[in-house]
């Protein structure tokens, strides 16, 4: 069997210090492999936000590692943490987090820009992303412009955009009528099957976490079920 | 994040807030264009200062007195009271009312001629006139100045007196013209005008001279607004001057010139006038006597330029204020770009970039309205009431001093950018990127 691409390794996260610490993560083991599609699942408050972000290398463990490609992130300091970040990683987030008064293509270039890409370079892999989530048109329009559904697929472009080996979604149908909704999940699991980008989406929303491949129910900063843990 | 991106984003980003912006360059434009046109003012001045010693040409000429005791000055109470000197007489210098200087004798002026260094030596003659008439018109007072060998007085009409020429001519200053009932400056060339002075025997003795040119006034005229005779006319005035004085006593002068190689340096220059010091002599150059007001200039400037300064941290805490706000705002936007990999020190080096390009902004705008400005009110001031003092640029710009507010105030806006920056840089992407 191949390494896995994400490891987490007895990942615990403690809050404050003495009486008032509070852990939010208590010892938390998985592998995750190259391509698939995983749920962590959780209510507010059970830790899965934490994990994500551990997961991620925007937050440190308080104690175990987090192994990326079979490298343990606790080496990774500075520049090379912020480049593997760049390079490794796409975003999409509930609340979209894009830059209201700059263009559409501005914010997919972004990521671009903090790596050092050139500008032609730039232009053409972001036109390129866009082309992919049927956004030419709107290229040139304000971010702040667009209807939620439109975000959202701006966001993925933006998350695309590096070609990354993970995607990140935390709630990405949060902000998003159903009918949309759907329409953003068949592209991220589009993008999983076809690219073949490991996708890690963070959610409370059943019917997201059933069509992806395993789920990760966490609960009290615990793994309650893995089921890929269950051998089918 | 390649520099070049990062200056574009900091501009880029500078106009998203822009009536915010707008204001906060409005302030450090209050302070450049202050800066700049007080500078203007200090190289314009300066610069008229130097034109005028290079005019008058006379570099390597020396004015020397007679170190006297009460040269010091004043409030010298130590000293105690100064004994008589016969060999006083009035000071044409400079100085307070009844000053008095030792006078300088044929013997003196031997000794000067003995100086090492000393080329040559010529007294001062110092006449003082009772009144210039047009022929039964009124009299005025006027001053007879004198120019050394060298020395050049600019003139608005009509050639300088010459001195080879063995009939009294003279310069009249512009403003005796008009009083003096000459329709213009052309109309007085030529003309015939009486002199009077008051010889030692009380009876009042008339020159007759020509006027050949009129001399404008300038701040540094050599001879002021006096008016500049020839030699012919010099020696028949300090003649009847001194009709009835023995001829010993006449030779009594106040001042002579003396020259030096005219490529001496200012060491050497100083170098001479320690020896005419220890020979007893106090010499000083027309550099030494328009320092004094260059020095006065400079001073009066710099406190224009410190209030100027003053203007400008006013502005620099706006600057700290519009990015505080502006971190405020862009909080999630700060957690992104971490999120994605950019470091804290280039999301410092945005945010302080972004303050220099606001500073550059308002003082690049500042210093070229500055430019404009002090350009129009010198020109409007030359032919107003300025135009008494020709050749006279009050306020005048050159690069080097421009280009140097334009960075100072980059770097005082850089300076007020790095407390916001550095608050940027600190943001943790966790803490930004949470919900509500």
């Amino acid at each position: 069997m191949e390494s896995p691409v994400i490891s987490a390794v007895n990942v615990q996260k403690t809050y404050g210090r003495g009486a008032n610490s509070f852990d939010a993560l208590k010892g938390v083991n998985f592998d995750i492999h190259d391509g698939e599609s995983v749920a962590i699942l959780g209510k507010s408050g059970s830790g899965k936000s934490t994990l994500m972000h551990i997961l991620a290398l925007l937050d440190a463990p308080t104690s175990g590692s987090i192994m990326l490609g079979g490298v343990d992130t606790r080496t990774l300091r500075g520049s090379r943490l912020n480049q593997t970040r760049n390079k490794t990683f796409g975003f999409v987030f509930q609340q979209f987090f894009l830059t209201s008064n700059i263009s559409v293509l501005d914010n997919v270039m972004l990521p671009m820009k903090i790596a050092g890409v050139g500008r032609t370079e730039r232009r053409r892999r972001g036109m390129a992303a866009l082309e992919q989530l049927e956004l030419v048109d709107k290229a040139k329009n304000k971010a702040a412009n667009l209807s939620g559904g439109q975000k959202q697929r701006v966001v993925i472009a933006r998350a695309l955009v590096n070609n990354p080996r993970i995607i990140f979604a935390d709630e990405p149908t949060g902000n998003l009528d159903s009918a949309t909704g759907t329409v953003v999940e068949d592209i991220l699991f589009g993008l999983n099957r076809q690219n073949g980008i490991t996708l890690i989406v963070v959610t409370h929303d059943e019917e997201l976490a059933a069509r992806c491949d395993r789920r990760i129910l966490v609960r009290d900063g615990q793994l309650v079920s893995d089921s890929a843990a269950v051998p089918a | 994040m390649k520099i070049s991106d990062l200056v574009g984003s900091a501009t880029a980003n500078t106009f998203r807030s822009k009536t915010r912006t707008l204001l906060t360059i409005l302030a450090i434009f209050i302070g450049a264009f202050t800066l700049t046109l007080t500078s203007g003012l200090g190289t314009g001045i300066n610069a008229y200062i130097d034109d005028t010693v290079t005019a008058i040409g006379a570099s390597d000429v020396m004015t020397v007195v007679k170190t006297s005791e009460q040269g010091d000055g004043f409030g010298t109470a130590d000293a105690g009271p100064a004994e008589y000197d016969p060999d006083t007489v009035s000071s044409g210098q400079p100085g307070p009312p009844g000053q008095t200087v030792v006078a300088l004798t044929p013997a003196d002026l031997d000794t000067l001629a003995g100086i090492d260094g000393v080329l040559d030596v010529a007294p001062t003659r110092s006449i003082s006139a009772d009144y210039i008439q047009v022929g039964d018109g009124t009299r005025y007072v006027v001053n007879v100045g004198g120019l050394v060998a060298g020395q050049r007085t600019p003139l608005a009409a009509g050639a300088e007196p010459d001195n080879s020429s063995t009939q009294p001519q003279l310069a009249l200053p512009t403003s005796y013209v008009e009083p003096l009932g000459f329709a213009d400056e052309a109309a007085a060339l030529g003309e015939t005008v009486s002199i009077a002075v008051t010889d030692a025997e009380r009876t009042r003795q008339v020159i007759e001279a020509t006027i050949v040119g009129v001399a404008e006034e300038t701040l540094a005229t050599p001879a002021g607004a006096s008016i500049v005779p020839n030699d012919a006319l010099t020696d028949a005035l300090f003649d009847a001057q001194n009709t009835g004085i023995p001829a010993v006593e006449a030779q009594r002068y106040a001042q002579a010139s003396i020259w030096f190689d005219p490529a001496a340096t200012d060491e050497q220059i100083d170098a001479l006038k320690d020896r005419l010091a220890d020979a007893g002599y106090t010499g000083s150059t027309v550099a030494d006597q328009l320092g004094a007001f260059r020095t006065v200039i400079d001073g009066i400037v710099w406190v224009l330029n410190a209030f100027a300064v003053i203007a400008l941290l006013a502005a620099s805490f706006g600057i700290v204020n519009t990015l505080f706000m502006s971190v405020q705002e862009r909080t999630r936007e700060i957690g992104l770009m971490k999120a994605m990999g950019m470091g804290s020190g280039k999301v410092f080096g945005l945010f302080s970039l972004e303050a220099t390009v606001i500073g550059f902004l308002g003082s690049a705008i500042g210093a070229v309205l500055a430019i404009v400005a002090g350009t129009a009110i010198s020109s409007a001031l030359a032919d107003g009431f300025l135009s008494d003092l020709p050749g006279l640029t009050l306020i005048a710009f050159e690069p080097a001093p421009i280009a140097m507010i334009i960075l100072l105030v980059m770097a005082i806006a850089f300076l007020a950018g790095t407390l916001p920056a550095s608050r940027a840089a600190r943001a943790d992407p966790v803490e930004s990127l949470r919900y509500e």
